[in-house]
């Protein structure tokens, strides 16, 4: 008979030879001997967690009760493992690109990166797998009391074993899940030894079903006749149950923290999924296949009673098969370690990166300057985080009693993790969904899950009253926790995942609709929908130094190869290393964040290395397009900067003759267009009134008279535009002659209002007369016509009833500055800045006579004297300014006086 | 009966000059300047033809014309349309047929053929 | 003779072709595999009238036989879709 000893010395060699592979394992990868570490088998024995001793010990159990129903909880994974190129795919595709560290992160990145619902992802991972987590110390003590039962030394209480369990997944875990902070957040040895004990616990199992099968019931055909006779010989099988067990794995099988932990985050290549499509589903079936021959042969031999969940270890107990039995207990002493540690380091990253490196960043930034290594305070947040969550769920163990209410937990936390469904498939799957909806859903659906099943489920009348689950609370029959709505009689969990998943979908998708995403939530949600067209082929990363590298990749395209290179060979040297990649430490960060602002602005550089800081590694590709036209710029002339400066300015300057080719013979098109048009326009009226006049007939001699009249004033009307082109083109190509003279700026004015006098004109010129004496060097013709353009749009477009135009002169130390302001209604807001324009008319004001030339000749006028003239805003009319070049001091005040 | 035609034009003696030349031939003819509101022209007094011009203020002669031929009043949206076009460009021809004009004229025109278009629209409202 | 590739490259659209229909393949194996999984459903119910129409032994079979059968064809599909996903080329942007 095994003693307690032999069981606890068995238990600290197989945990040191753990110990051992996973040192190993962690001094090839340093090395960069990644070989088989990183070979697909290893991924896939790694995703074995999923069967922890709930499933290694209790399936059996399960089997004894229910029959086939176990088989469902193997069945989801299959399903959705097989169908990996639909979702698991691109999953794992976006974890790698966007360097997700957890599922947490994941739903926190896709939405925006939003920090709370980082916590809220986070605190629902906390709340469902601390008992999970108890479960799997209960079921570690239980298999040992079996052995402590017929011997005499064991320790009487079965909770010291619980502790000492804990204590030590708890080293274990520290030592090599917080050994080092990658980027990639991969954990070599930890995923060895997970392998390792993969092999275990299936060696164990199998070594139990072929005992079983051929030791015991004598063949294959004897089990299927034992089967037909057992209790279990009908297939007792609950639809609802059946059909909502399969979703749920299958569900959990990607939702679970330590789920996505080994198959999102500790992927190291995404072809590795292919072979785990099927290795996976063979390893749950050779798991599952001899589940019901034990039960069956549990059954019949094994005393009335006796507890089912243990038939893996009692069977072959019962025919004194001790070392099948020790077998047996290494393997769910496996099950249960490799869940907790990978549990443990899930939890920890979301704890340390969602809940206390936003809280740290906060302080910081609150104005006491705790400098430091940023990364410390991440290891050791991740440290005291894996103490915290085993010394919590230690303590739900020893205060729940370790009774049966705990095996209930599995199912139980299935359900609550498949609240994070909706927002992970919308988030991958629809662009359209948004944090709103995302955490409405998630709060909903994890409160009616609490309402519905943790709470019933956990206490059974320690945290709920029985009356309270028959009747309501405060007798509200419809909020009965097993009854909503008054809808009774369902299975508990089926009841508890229709209404939390229906109601939790609903919320989600309909806050989506209505609400209004963030601009990077929405940036987000483009790439993580439309991964394989944004992310290239699947990259492999290089431990350790990824991150100061990606750092270095980032800042050149932004600074510029040399100006980077130069910076973190700088920093490099203060922290006394040679070459390019400095140790990340804060100082460096901020230093580099100023260096980032001044290139791409402090709100980007401060959101690129606020993302480093918060541990959500950042993608440089994600920050490239965030900072779109400048870095695709910075990035293109950098690339040819490195091929050859000389080619790169060539390629510029040759780039920028095409552009401006382009848009010249764009503009030249729009031109010509225009003229065209302003110029059949007057020629149609002529063409059809001279043909009317030439056909004669009985006309009113006025009639003709009145036809002629139309046909001169729309061929001066054509004259005029000619003579406005001309001009127009002249200036612009620079061949004006401007004939400069000495004047008085008083006497231009005189002569413009003189020019535009008009019988018809109500318009009123205000001028202080005394102003105007300065005196210019400048061709007068020229500044008169702008001057008498200015004055005529006034007399054409100043719609008020007492017309008024007030032109007011300021000698300002840059030049004379002259307004002409009405009091019309002014230009609206969306046309002055196309006023300037040619052929640019303001309404429908043909009647005026102009082509919509004048203010473009104005401008050019005033350009080639040296000055500017522009609209000026907010002065009640229409007003605009004509600033002129400096004045020349001495003669001026010598002429003036 | 009065055949009717409808001038959507913006150029005032563009606009009497058609007007006489149709008016001479016994047309009835309703103007309209603007281009945002033209479609409400046509609704007001539904014509038997439409002469439109492509350049006008507020909506594209083209726009109008699509708006015309998606009208749910399959009588409306069949309305003969003659365009005119002060820009004469091929390109404006083909935006033309696209938005589904019966006739098209570059601007300035004969008067007599301007005449024939629109009697033959009457008499053939099929492009 | 249609059907069969050229010796030396077959045409790359050819290629393009038989990989999209591989990926369409494995998208569907997951629903196949459901349909075959909720069978059950039908014969296994509590309710069911017929007096015992399927054991748990027989039903084992059957499940164990779908499961076979789902990871032997998820291992002939997986290889070809695994080697034409990490070499990148030849493929367009792909739209799940």
């Amino acid at each position: 008979m095994l003693t307690f000893n032999t069981l606890a010395l068995a238990c600290g060699l197989y945990v040191a030879a753990l110990f051992l592979i996973a040192f190993m394992a962690e001094r090839r990868a340093e090395r960069g001997r990644l070989g088989i570490l990183r070979s697909p088998l290893v991924y896939t024995l790694s995703l074995s967690i999923y069967c922890t001793a709930w499933t290694f010990y209790g399936a059996v159990g399960y089997a004894a009760r229910s029959g086939l129903e176990f088989v469902t909880i193997y069945l989801g994974p299959t399903l959705m493992i097989v169908g990996w190129w639909a979702m698991l795919r691109k999953l794992v595709r976006i974890g790698r690109t966007q360097r997700i560290t957890s599922i947490a992160d994941l739903i926190s990145s896709r939405y925006g990166k939003s920090t709370s619902l980082g916590v809220l992802v986070t605190v629902l991972a906390v709340v469902f797998t601390t008992p999970y987590i108890a479960l799997q110390l209960q079921s570690v003590t239980l298999s040992f009391s079996v052995f402590a039962e017929s011997t005499p030394d064991a320790p009487g209480d079965a909770r010291a074993t619980a502790l000492w369990v804990a204590a030590g997944l708890a080293v274990f875990t520290i030592l090599f899940g917080t050994r080092n902070l990658d980027i990639d957040e991969r954990h070599h040895g930890i995923v060895t030894a997970i392998a390792v004990e993969a092999v275990v616990k299936l060696v164990a199992i199998l070594a139990v079903g072929v005992f079983v099968v051929w030791g015991v019931a004598g063949g294959p055909s004897e089990v299927f006749r034992m089967t037909e006779a057992s209790p279990i010989a009908r297939w007792q099988m609950d639809q609802s149950r059946w059909l909502t067990l399969t979703f749920l794995s299958a569900v959990a099988f990607v939702c679970l923290p330590r789920m996505f932990q080994v198959l999102v985050v500790e992927n190291s290549d995404e072809r590795h999924l292919a072979t785990a499509s099927w290795a996976f589903p063979l390893y749950l079936f050779l798991m599952s296949l001899f589940v019901i021959p034990i039960a069956v042969v549990g059954l019949a031999v094994l005393p009335e009673g006796s507890n089912p969940d243990l038939y893996v270890l009692t069977v072959p107990l019962a025919f004194d098969q001790d070392a099948l039995a020790m077998l047996v207990f290494l393997g769910g002493f496996s099950s249960a370690t490799s869940m907790v540690i990978v549990a443990s380091i899930a939890l920890a990253t979301m704890v340390s990166n969602h809940i206390v490196m936003p809280i740290w960043l906060s302080a910081r930034r609150g104005g006491a300057t705790v400098s430091g290594d940023v990364r410390n305070v991440v290891l050791r947040s991740r440290r005291i985080a894996i103490v915290g969550v085993l010394a919590l769920a230690y303590l739900y163990y020893a205060m729940s009693g370790g009774g049966a209410a705990l095996a209930a937990i599995g199912l139980i936390a299935f359900v609550g993790v498949a609240q994070i469904l909706p927002a992970l498939l919308g988030g991958i799957f629809w662009r359209g969904a948004t944090r709103t909806g995302a955490a409405g859903g998630l709060i909903a659906g994890f409160a009616i899950w609490a309402w519905t099943l943790l709470v019933p489920g956990i206490g059974e009348g320690a945290l709920m009253s029985q009356t309270l689950l028959a009747e309501g609370p405060f007798g509200i029959g419809w909020l009965r926790p097993q009854a909503l709505f008054g809808i009774g009689g369902i299975d508990p969990v089926v009841h508890s995942a229709l209404w939390s998943l229906a109601v939790n979908t609903l919320l989600f998708a309909g806050l989506s609709l209505v609400g209004l995403p963030g601009a990077v939530e929405r940036l987000q949600g483009a790439e993580f929908v439309d991964i394989f067209r944004y992310s290239g082929n699947a990259r492999g990363w290089s431990p350790a130094t990824v991150e100061a590298e990606d750092l270095l990749m980032m800042s050149q395209r932004i600074l510029g190869a040399s100006e980077a290179q130069a910076l973190f060979q700088a920093a490099a040297r203060g922290q006394g290393k040679e070459g390019y990649l400095p140790d990340t430490t804060s100082e460096f960060l901020e230093r580099l964040e100023r260096e980032l602002a001044g290139s791409v602005g402090a709100a980007t550089a401060h959101a690129m290395m606020g993302q480093i800081t918060g541990g959500t590694a950042v993608s440089v590709e994600d920050l490239m397009r965030v900072a779109d036209e400048t870095a695709q710029i910075m990035e293109y002339s950098s690339r040819l900067e490195a091929k050859s400066e000389e080619l790169g300015r060539t390629a510029r300057q040759l780039r920028e003759a095409n552009e401006k080719l382009t848009a010249l013979s764009v503009q030249k098109d729009a031109f010509l267009s225009q003229i065209s048009h302003e110029l059949r326009t007057p020629m149609t009226s002529i063409r059809a009134f001279s043909e009317i006049l030439r056909d004669g007939g009985d006309m009113a001699p006025e009639t003709r008279a009145r036809y002629s009249t139309i046909i001169h004033d729309e061929a001066r009307r054509l004259t005029r535009l000619l003579d406005d082109l001309l001009d127009l083109s002249v200036l612009e190509s620079g061949q004006v002659t401007l004939h400069r003279q000495i004047a008085i700026l008083g006497d231009i004015l005189d002569h413009a209002v003189a020019a535009t006098e008009n019988a018809d004109s109500r318009l009123r010129i205000l001028r202080t007369t005394g102003d105007e004496r300065l005196v210019l060097h400048t061709d007068t013709d020229r500044l008169s016509q702008v001057f008498i353009n200015l004055i005529s749009n006034a007399q054409k477009y100043c719609d008020a009833e007492q017309p008024e135009l007030r032109i007011a002169v300021r000698d300002d130390p840059e030049g004379p500055i002259l307004d002409f302001i009405d009091n019309g209604s002014g230009i609206p807001k969306e046309n002055q800045s196309i006023i300037f324009e040619k052929f640019f008319r303001v309404g429908d004001t043909r009647a005026a006579g102009g082509a919509g030339l004048g203010l473009a000749i104005c401008r050019e006028i005033t350009a080639r004297l040296g000055g500017q003239l522009s609209y000026l805003p907010g002065q009640g009319g229409a007003a605009f300014r004509v600033a002129l070049p400096p004045r020349l001091r001495q003669p001026a005040q010598g002429a003036a006086e | 009966m009065i055949k009717r035609v409808l001038l959507i034009e913006d150029e005032p003696n563009i606009i009497e000059a058609v007007r006489y030349i149709l008016s001479r031939d016994g047309w009835a003819v309703d103007t309209h300047a603007d281009g945002a509101s033209a479609m409400a022209a046509v609704l007001r007094r539904v014509p038997d033809v439409i002469v439109l011009d492509a350049m006008l203020p507020g909506r594209s002669g083209f726009d109008i014309l699509r708006d015309l031929r998606a009208h749910a009043d399959p009588a409306i949206a069949a309305i003969p349309v003659l365009m005119l076009t002060a820009r004469g460009q091929q390109k404006d021809r083909d935006m033309a047929e696209r938005s589904g004009a019966n006739r098209f004229m570059t601007k300035p025109f004969s008067n007599a053929e301007m005449l024939a278009c629109v009697q033959s629209l009457l008499a053939a409202p099929t492009p | 003779m249609m059907g069969q590739p050229p010796r030396d490259g077959a045409p790359p659209e050819g290629l393009a072709y038989r990989r999209r229909r591989l990926t369409d393949a494995a998208r569907l194996l997951p629903m196949v595999g459901a349909f075959a999984v909720f069978l059950p459903v039908l014969w296994a119910g509590r309710d069911s009238p017929t007096p015992d129409p399927a054991g748990t032994a027989a039903g084992g079979l059957y499940v164990f036989g779908v499961w076979t059968l789902l990871i032997l064809a998820a291992a002939a599909l997986s290889r070809p879709l695994a080697r034409g996903d990490g070499s990148g080329a030849g493929h367009g942007p792909d739209r799940p």
